[in-house]
C-alpha cells in the first residue's frame, strides 16, 4: 500500500476564452490543501466548477493559472506516473468488457502479467462485495453494482489519490447510503488519500474528514468545515445531533456564500447602471 | 455612432474556416485530375485502360442526343421503381408494426432476404414481362427498394421509448392515434435513412438489370456493357458519368426533402447550428 | 428454456416456407384458372410448380450430364471463392483506412469526399470494365465486391472509433495511455458494432458483385454464367433457371449468415430495446 498523497492547489483558477466576448471564468483563484489519508468534499452549487477542480487535480483539464501539486509532483507529472483513480457519476464501464476485464483494465495498461492481475482482480471483487459476478457484463448489473465495479476498477492498482466526481448522483437515496458507508469501509482498508465532489450536503458531511464548500461561479472557496464525528461512521451516525450540526453549519455556508453572491451581483448592476448614467 | 456597420468577425473567421476545410479535398481533386491527364498523355497510356479527361468529355458531346434520351429513360425507371418499392415497403412496414407477433416472426426473414442477389432475377423478369418493356427493370428497382426502406421504417416504427406509448396509454389513446402521433413522427429518421440507401440502390439496380438486356434506345446499362465489350471506353465512361450524376441528384434530391421534414432531428439541426 | 425457443423458431421457419410455397402455387392455381395475363401470364412456363424447380436440380444440367445441383454448387463455390476474397480485401482495407483517417485529421478532410464520392459511381456499372482492364479472372471479379465492400467498411470504422464516451477517453487519459491502447482498448472495440453493420451489408453485396462481374467476359465457372446459360433454355427449361436463382439466394444468405454468427461471437451488446 503506498503512502497516501497530499493535494496542494496555489491560486489555482481557470478561464474559458469564448471568441467575441469576455470569456467565462469557471474557478476563481483557489487555494486549497488536502492532507495525506483525508477525505475531503467538495460542494457547491451547480456550475460553481467543483468538477472542473476536480479535473484540474487530474490533469485531465488544465488551470489556466495557478499551480497543482499532487503527491509532491505536478498534476500532470502524477498522472504519468498514474498516482489516481477516478470515478465519475457514470460508471463508465466498458460494454464488451467482463466486470473482471474492465476491473483489470488499469492493470493491464500498467503491464501487470495474468496472473497478478487475476488475483487483484479476484481482491478487489471482494473489497466491494461483488464476488461471483466476474464473469458478467456491464449491462447485465444494477446502477448501484456497475458504479461498485467502477470503484473497484479505480482502486485496482492501489492508487495514492482517489478522485470521485460525483459518483453516487445517478443512485437512489438507499443505494446511496449503503454505498456511502461502504466507501467509508473501503477507505479505511486501502488508505488512500479522497478527494469528492457532491451535491448532497449528508453525504459530504457522512464521509469527509472536511467539507470545502464553494461559491457558485466563478467558483471559490468560502468555508471549510471540519467534521469532527468520530470514525467509524455509521448509520446511526446520521442520527447523532452532532451531525446535523454540522449538515446545518455547511448548509448555512452554502446559502450565505449564495446569499453573499445575490449581494455581490446587485452591486456589479448597480455599479454598471451609475456608469452608463 | 458610425453609419458603416462593419462584418461582424464571426461571420468571417466562419466562412474562412469553411474554406480552409476544403482545401484539403480541393488539392486533392485538382491533383488528381492532373496527375489523370499528365500521366496518360507523359507515358501514353493505352486509352483502354484509362481515358482522358478529354477524351470522355468528347464522348460525351459527340453521343449527347442518344445518352441524354437513354439516360432519362433509365432514370425514370430507377425512379418509378423507388417509388414503387418505397409505397410498398412503407405500407408493409405500417402492417408489420400494427401485429407485431406477425412482423417479429418476418423480420429475420425480411432481413435475410435482403441477402439475396435480387438482380439475379433480372433474366427471369425479362422471360415474365417481355425484354424490351420497361417494367423488368423497374421491377427489379422496386425489389432493391423494399427491403431496406421496410426493415429501415419498420425499425424507426417500433424502437419507440416505452414512456412515450405509456404516455399515448393515459390518454387513453387508440392504436391509430398512437401510430399518429408517436410511432409514425419517431420513425421518419429512419425512413429517411432507408430512402436515402434505397436511391442509390434504384438507379444502380436499373442500370446493371439492363446487362441483361433491354430496349437498344433506352438503356444507358445496355450502351455501357457494348460500348466496353467493343473496347470503347470512352463512350461507356460517359454514360456511366451520366449514370452517376443522376443517382447523385436522386440523392441530392432526397437529402433535401429530409431536410425539409426533418427540421427538428438533431443531425439536420447540429448540421444548421455549425 | 433454450429448447423451447429453439423449438418455436423451428415451427416458425416452417411456417414461413409453408406460407411462400403456398402462396407460390395458389397464385399460379388462381392464375391459369382465371387465364391472367396481367403483371404477367401465368402458365408452366413463368411459374414451375415449386417441386419442379427442386426435382429439376436432380437431373442431369444437359444431356447425359451431372445433374443440375452439382453443376450448380460448383458454380456457387467459384463464385464465392472471389467474393470472399473481395470481401476481405475490402474489409481490410476499409478498416484500416477508417483508423488512418480517425487518426488525421487532415487525411480525413483530404480523403473522405473522395471516398464518399467513389460510391457515386456505380462500381456494378463499370463492372465490364474492371474485368476488361485486369483480365477476366478470379481477382479481377474480387476487386469490385472489394471495392463494394470497403466503403460502408471505411465509413464506419470511422464513425464507430469516434463513438467512445468521452469519459471513456477521459478514463484513458487517467492512466497515460499511450495512443496505441486508446486505439487497441478502448477505439476498436467501441467500433465493433458498427463495423459488423457494415459487414452484414458488404458480405451480400460482395456476392451481388461477384455475380454482376462474371456476366460480361462470360467467366464461365460462376454463377453469373450458370444465369446467362440457363436463361438461353428458358423456353424448354424455365425450372433450370429458377433452381441456378435458388441457389444464388442460398449463397446470398450464407455469407450473410457467417457474418450474423462472427458478430454473435464478437460483440456483446446490451439488447436491443423494442417498444
Amino acid at each position: 500500500m503506498p503512502r497516501p498523497a497530499a493535494v496542494s492547489l496555489g491560486g489555482v483558477s481557470k478561464h474559458y476564452a469564448v471568441p467575441g466576448g469576455p470569456g467565462v471564468t469557471a474557478l476563481a483563484p483557489i487555494d486549497l490543501d488536502v492532507h495525506p489519508g483525508e477525505f475531503v468534499s467538495l460542494i457547491g452549487p451547480s456550475g460553481c466548477g467543483k468538477s472542473t477542480l476536480l479535473r484540474i487535480i487530474g490533469d485531465l483539464v488544465q488551470a489556466t493559472e495557478g499551480q497543482v501539486l499532487v503527491n509532491g509532483k505536478p498534476a500532470h507529472q502524477a498522472r504519468l506516473d498514474r498516482d489516481y483513480g477516478i470515478v465519475f457519476q457514470d460508471p463508465v464501464l466498458y460494454d464488451w468488457r467482463t466486470v473482471a476485464r474492465n476491473i483489470s483494465l488499469p492493470l493491464e495498461m500498467l503491464g501487470w502479467d495474468r496472473q497478478r492481475r487475476a488475483s487483484r482482480v479476484a481482491e478487489m471483487l471482494d473489497l466491494v462485495e461483488l464476488g461471483g459476478f466476474e464473469g458478467h457484463y456491464p449491462w447485465q448489473l444494477s446502477g448501484g453494482m456497475q458504479q461498485r465495479v467502477s470503484i473497484a476498477r479505480a482502486l485496482s492498482f492501489s492508487p495514492a489519490l482517489l478522485l470521485m466526481d460525483e459518483p453516487f448522483g445517478a443512485l437512489d437515496e438507499m443505494t446511496r447510503e449503503r454505498l456511502n458507508g461502504e466507501l467509508l469501509r473501503i477507505w479505511q482498508q486501502s488508505g488512500c488519500t479522497i478527494v469528492f465532489v457532491t451535491h448532497s450536503i449528508t453525504e459530504a458531511v457522512f464521509l469527509s474528514t472536511r467539507v470545502v464548500v464553494m461559491s457558485a461561479r466563478p467558483g471559490r472557496v468560502i468555508g471549510i468545515v471540519e467534521i469532527d464525528v468520530p470514525q467509524p461512521r455509521t448509520v446511526d451516525t446520521r442520527e447523532e445531533p452532532r451531525f446535523f450540526e454540522l449538515v446545518t453549519a455547511v448548509r448555512e455556508r452554502l446559502r450565505k456564500g449564495g446569499a453573499a453572491e445575490a449581494e455581490a451581483q446587485a452591486e456589479a448592476e448597480l455599479l454598471l447602471v451609475e456608469e452608463e448614467r | 455612432m458610425s453609419a458603416i456597420v462593419p462584418v461582424p468577425p464571426n461571420t468571417l473567421r466562419r466562412a474562412g474556416r469553411r474554406a480552409g476545410d476544403w482545401a484539403p479535398a480541393a488539392a486533392v481533386l485538382v491533383a488528381g485530375i492532373l496527375v489523370w491527364q499528365g500521366l496518360v498523355t507523359a507515358f501514353d497510356i493505352q486509352r483502354f485502360l484509362l481515358p482522358k479527361p478529354t477524351e470522355i468529355a468528347t464522348a460525351l458531346r459527340e453521343n449527347w442526343t442518344f445518352l441524354r434520351h437513354a439516360a432519362l429513360y433509365t432514370f425514370g425507371e430507377a425512379v418509378a421503381g423507388f417509388v414503387v418499392g418505397s409505397a410498398v415497403a412503407i405500407a408493409t412496414a405500417l402492417l408489420l408494426a400494427r401485429w407485431r407477433p406477425l412482423g417479429r416472426a418476418l423480420l429475420p426473414y425480411a432481413i435475410a432476404a435482403n441477402a439475396i442477389p435480387i438482380i439475379a432475377f433480372a433474366p427471369i423478369f425479362n422471360n415474365w414481362f417481355s425484354l424490351v418493356s420497361p417494367i423488368p427493370k423497374i421491377a427489379i428497382a422496386a425489389v432493391l427498394v423494399f427491403f431496406p426502406v421496410m426493415i429501415n421504417m419498420l425499425r424507426g416504427l417500433t424502437s419507440v421509448h416505452p414512456s412515450s406509448i405509456e404516455l399515448m396509454r393515459s390518454y387513453a389513446a387508440g392504436e391509430a392515434a398512437t401510430f399518429r402521433r408517436v410511432r409514425i413522427p419517431n420513425s421518419l429518421p429512419f425512413l429517411f435513412s432507408g430512402l436515402k440507401v434505397a436511391s442509390v440502390l434504384a438507379m444502380i439496380g436499373a442500370v446493371v438489370s439492363q446487362y441483361f438486356g433491354g430496349l437498344r434506345t433506352t438503356s444507358l446499362g445496355l450502351f455501357i456493357k457494348e460500348k466496353a465489350a467493343l473496347a470503347l471506353f470512352p463512350e461507356a465512361w460517359a454514360a456511366i458519368v451520366l449514370a452517376s450524376v443522376l443517382g447523385v441528384a436522386f440523392y441530392l434530391a432526397i437529402v433535401l426533402v429530409e431536410r425539409s421534414v426533418l427540421r427538428w432531428h438533431p443531425s439536420v439541426r447540429g448540421a444548421r447550428a455549425g | 428454456m433454450v429448447a423451447r425457443r429453439g423449438v418455436r423458431g423451428v415451427l416458425a421457419f416452417a411456417a414461413v416456407l409453408i406460407g411462400l410455397v403456398a402462396l407460390w402455387e395458389g397464385y399460379r392455381a388462381i392464375g391459369q384458372a382465371t387465364g391472367l395475363t396481367w403483371p404477367f401470364p401465368v402458365n408452366e412456363r413463368s411459374m414451375p410448380h415449386i417441386y419442379e424447380i427442386l426435382g429439376q436440380l436432380f437431373q442431369p444440367s444437359r444431356r447425359n450430364g451431372p445433374p443440375l445441383v452439382t453443376v450448380l454448387l460448383q458454380a456457387a463455390l467459384f463464385t464465392a471463392r472471389e467474393a470472399a476474397l473481395g470481401f476481405v480485401l475490402g474489409a481490410s482495407t476499409g478498416f484500416v483506412l477508417g483508423i488512418a483517417l480517425a487518426h488525421s485529421r487532415l487525411l480525413e478532410r483530404g480523403l473522405l469526399p473522395y471516398i464518399v464520392a467513389s460510391q457515386t459511381i456505380p462500381i456494378l456499372a463499370i463492372a465490364p470494365m474492371v474485368v476488361v482492364w485486369l483480365g477476366a479472372g478470379l481477382f479481377s471479379v474480387a476487386i469490385i465486391a472489394a471495392y463494394l465492400t470497403f466503403f460502408p467498411v471505411t465509413i464506419n470504422t470511422l464513425r464507430g472509433l469516434r463513438s467512445a464516451d468521452p469519459r471513456a477517453h477521459e478514463l484513458m487519459d487517467s492512466y497515460a495511455a499511450n495512443r496505441r491502447s486508446v486505439l487497441w482498448k478502448l477505439r476498436v472495440p467501441a467500433s465493433m458494432p458498427y463495423l459488423f453493420t457494415a459487414l452484414k451489408i458488404s458480405a451480400p453485396a460482395s456476392v451481388v458483385g461477384a455475380i454482376i462481374g462474371e456476366l460480361p467476359s462470360s467467366i464461365q465457372g460462376g454463377l453469373g454464367g450458370a444465369i446467362l446459360n440457363y436463361n438461353q433454355y428458358y423456353i424448354t427449361s424455365p425450372a433450370s433457371l429458377w433452381a441456378t436463382n435458388v441457389v444464388a439466394a442460398a449463397l446470398g444468405i450464407s455469407f450473410f449468415g457467417v457474418v450474423l454468427l462472427a458478430e454473435r461471437l464478437v460483440v456483446h451488446r446490451a439488447p436491443e430495446h423494442v417498444a
